[in-house]
């Protein structure tokens, strides 16, 4: 048999040295005894065995669960986890079967500590110290965990308090952090730290933020185990806040309402200015569409997205409805095939900032599908309740010629989606007599198999290039 | 040991020793309340003067509340004593509003520029967005904040118009869409290859009073996910509709509905990590609300038995994530080890099944409910006994 003991600091790193070279010397765990203990390198009496073979080589998952498993409390802790070790030498998937009642074991402990490690760093409080001939800031807590995890949880404490000097005293360590360098020296028993009249603020801050009508301790206790109490300044004001909370509540409860202030009635009304549902006034086309309530499609919306461009322009360009992104900012074309459309209307030379670029509705229709909006297509009524801003845009623009985009456009313009395929690259009119030049909506051209795009864009391209011919042939005639 | 960073949240640390403060990824609770709250910030307002009138709120304008006012330099100081002391993982400030939105908001972003810029603060700051304040200043919060939130107040915007009038609904979306508009130029590379600076890397929330409206929770979980999915929020609040002093006339009080707000938060679950659609939730309420008294996932799963039992050695993972007492953790395990073997009762208990709620809905190499997942009182085995609903 052979005893084996473990410094107490550098414990995880001297246990895996030990293991590495038990498990080469194919030493098995019932012969090993292990033990933690002050002064462990004098009392290591057993040479360490001759590593025999290659290096030893574990999953990747035993190394982060050792580490922790290390600092249980459990004295078992070292051979449970030599025992696993030797068991993966036959069975290396034996970490991935959760179900295994020797991994189930550690992994439990391994849970076990990283709660109590998570715990100390939300749990320790420190207090400040004097500092005298130092510009650093000193402080010191005394802290009590349950498991062996200084050496584990002090380098959050290093990545946090850079600036400051400070040291966490356990039973079973210390860990002292001065100008940048992190020592660990022996457990030592509780100090006796001065007064910090910082913990007057932060119990007035606790007393403060406790709700009395929401009263739940189990849920607190379940979070914050009074094991941890007594080191920690707020607990002590825990007993009165519980005893006083249903009075309190019943007291907001009963307390009849008061007469408002006399400056409340002045503040209020100078704030909540008459506001009018549709303003008479449409010159502002953006408040007005704001206040549009026509079909049920605001609701949803982040808000309505009117057209856009020059109110002299020659051409309007119509589409079906602001996308994601056109919702987002409240500019039309704005997203994915506004850019498409961009691209191709620079190739065929028609400028866009010359244009009036609108939708047949003004506000996105979309299904939330998990983190996604997905767009889905205005039905007639929303159509046609959309229309009334539609034309209103028609009347103050004038166009010459209007293009319209896929057929949620074409059946506002027209009455009639029927036959898109077929009416495309066609010139209609509308019930007033401008001409409308009937083409594919661009984001038809994201949605379809890429081997059909490059021929559908053809298309597409083919119609814009025909609405700038149009537009040059009607600039031509004078009776415009 | 190393939990995993917050996805899209930003580690920091002050190991240069020229600064104070960490963020993990993941917060850290560092008092519990007797309410059973976790206190991770200092969560306090700047003032609690303002000149609006929301019905729900005890610092209203037509409220008799003691007003009172922290200089930017106090709530610095506060801020980082609390955090040297480890009291604290940031600071979340909110504010009444004094005068006009705009002056308010530059109050916050100052204070959070001081804790940045002078201190060299790396913990974490949350700030409270004022929806009507300028671009320039939301812009500015973004650049020091972890997170900015703007809170919806009510799920409805008829609620919102009946009982905090100076709020506008639309207002409020439009600033959620802009944040969420800045966070993506601030991931997109330009042409140089330079970063902008990161903008709210922890993302922005928002928060909802439950309980003050006539709203269901259908209705909730609705807007919950339009918010979601329109904003990309990291995460909605629900907030029971609690007493506060000084209660307006117009909302009386009621006690706090903790259950409900519990069940929401349930909900709020399975539609985030669980693939649930809030149709197939809402599908599942009685009269457009959860069920008090069994889980929303077990309400489901009890109103689609012909889905069960299950056959937990072959089943696809989105119907594991489907089974009352089977989380996340638990299903991704089952997935790990039944590539090797095939499962039995005893391995779903090590791998922290409840399977209490489980097992009339599985079937494993050693366990089949038989007539369990039929029986008709299955929901009355589940149900707490009746006098203890009224503690909600």
């Amino acid at each position: 048999m052979r005893r084996v003991t473990l410094p107490e600091i550098g414990t995880f790193e001297a246990w895996r040295d030990e293991a590495r070279a038990l498990l080469g010397a194919g030493i098995p765990p019932e012969e090993v005894l292990w033990q933690r203990g002050p002064g462990a390198d004098d009392l290591f009496t057993t040479d360490p065995p001759q590593i025999t073979g290659g290096p030893t080589t574990v999953p990747r998952g035993f190394v982060d669960l050792a580490r922790l498993v290390v600092c249980h409390s459990d004295p078992e802790r070292f051979a449970r986890l030599y025992a696993l070790l030797w068991a993966l030498r036959d069975d290396r998937r034996l970490l991935e079967d959760r179900g295994d009642p020797r991994v189930g074991k550690l992994a439990r402990m391994a849970k076990e500590v990283s709660r109590d490690r998570h715990k100390m760093t939300a749990f320790v409080r420190f207090r400040e110290l004097e500092a005298p001939g130092t510009d650093r800031r000193r402080f010191a807590a005394w802290f009590e965990p349950s498991h062996h995890i200084l050496e584990l949880t002090a380098p959050f404490f290093v990545k946090r308090f850079g600036d400051m000097d400070w040291a966490i005293f356990t039973p079973d360590l210390s860990a002292h952090f001065e100008d940048g360098a992190l020592r660990f020296t022996p457990g030592a028993p509780r100090p006796d730290l001065p007064q910090d009249a910082t913990e007057d603020l932060w119990r007035t801050y606790f007393r403060n933020i406790f709700n009395p009508a929401r009263l739940k301790p189990k849920a607190m206790q379940a979070e914050m185990p009074k094991k941890y109490w007594h080191n920690m300044p707020e607990t002590q004001l825990i007993p009165e806040l519980i005893a006083t909370a249903e009075t309190r509540a019943r007291q907001m409860a009963e307390a009849a309402p008061t007469l408002a202030p006399t400056r409340a009635g002045t503040i209020s009304a100078r704030l909540r200015l008459p506001t009018t549902g549709m303003p008479e006034d449409v010159g502002d086309l953006t408040a007005a569409l704001a206040g549009c309530r026509r079909c049920p499609l605001w609701q949803d919306a982040t808000q309505p997205v009117p057209g856009e461009g020059p109110l002299d322009a020659r051409l309007m360009i119509v589409g079906e409805q602001p996308g994601d992104r056109e919702d987002l900012e409240g500019r039309p074309f704005v997203g994915p095939a506004g850019q498409l459309f961009d691209s191709v209307a620079q190739r065929v030379g028609l400028d866009r900032d010359a244009t009036y670029v609108t939708n047949a509705v003004k506000h996105f229709k979309f299904t939330p599908r998990g983190k996604r909006r997905l767009h889905q297509a205005p039905n007639s009524g929303e159509i046609r309740h959309c229309r009334w801003w539609l034309d209103l845009e028609r009347s103050r623009v004038k166009p010459q010629l209007i293009l319209a985009m896929g057929a949620t456009a074409l059946e506002s313009l027209t009455g009639d989606r029927r036959g898109l395929m077929a009416r495309r690259g066609g010139i209609e009119r509308t019930e007033d007599g401008t001409p409308v030049l009937v083409t594919l909506h661009p984001s038809y051209l994201l949605r379809i198999p890429a081997a059909e795009r490059a021929a559908a864009e053809a298309l597409f391209e083919a119609d814009l290039r025909l609405a700038v011919r149009e537009l040059a042939a009607l600039a031509e005639r004078p009776d415009r | 040991m190393h939990p995993a960073p917050r996805a899209g949240g930003q580690t920091r640390d002050s190991r240069d020793g020229k600064g104070i403060g960490s963020t993990t990824g993941s917060g850290i609770c560092h008092a519990y309340a007797p309410d059973g709250r976790c206190i991770s910030l200092l969560k306090i307002l700047m003032t609690n003067f303002c000149i609006y009138d929301c019905a729900y709120c005890v610092n209203r304008v037509s409220s008799n509340v003691t007003r009172a006012r922290f200089t930017p330099e106090e709530v610095v100081t506060l801020t980082l004593e609390f955090y040297r002391r480890n009291y604290i993982e940031g600071l979340f400030l909110s504010s009444g509003i004094i005068r006009s939105p705009d002056e308010t908001m530059s109050d916050m972003v100052r204070i959070a520029r001081m804790l940045r810029t002078e201190h060299h603060f790396r913990g974490y700051i949350h700030l409270k967005t004022i929806p009507d304040a300028a671009p320039e200043l939301i812009a500015e919060a973004g650049l020091y904040a972890d997170r900015l939130s703007i809170n919806v107040e009510l799920p409805t915007d008829r609620a919102v118009k009946d009982y905090a009038p100076e709020k506008d609904p639309a207002q409020i979306r439009r600033a959620m869409a802009d944040v969420r508009l800045k966070r993506e130029a601030g991931k997109e590379r330009s042409f140089s290859g330079k970063r902008p600076p990161r903008f709210a890397p922890a993302g922005q929330s928002t928060q909802m009073i439950v309980g003050a409206d006539g709203a269901d929770d259908t209705t909730i979980l609705r807007t919950s996910t339009r918010l979601y999915s329109g904003y990309k929020l990291r995460r909605v609040y629900y907030s029971a509709f609690s007493p506060i002093p000084d209660a307006s006339a117009a909302l009386p009080l009621i006690k706090p509905p903790l259950m409900r707000e519990h069940r929401l938060y349930q909900a709020d679950w399975l539609l985030r990590f669980y693939g649930f659609d809030v149709e197939e939730i809402a599908s599942a309420t009685r009269g457009g609300h959860l069920d008090l008294e069994v889980d929303p996932k077990l309400a489901w799963a009890l109103a689609n038995r012909h889905l069960f039992p299950l056959d937990v050695n072959r089943a696809e993972r989105e119907m594991l994530l489907r089974v009352p007492g089977l989380g996340t953790k638990t299903v991704a395990r089952i997935l790990t080890t039944r590539r090797h073997r095939t499962l039995r009762y005893d391995d779903l208990r090590r791998m922290g099944a409840n399977l209490k709620q489980a097992k009339p809905f599985i079937t494993l190499l050693d366990w089949r409910p038989r007539a369990l997942s039929d029986a008709a009182d299955l929901r009355a085995r589940f149900a707490p006994p009746p006098e203890q609903l009224s503690l909600f």
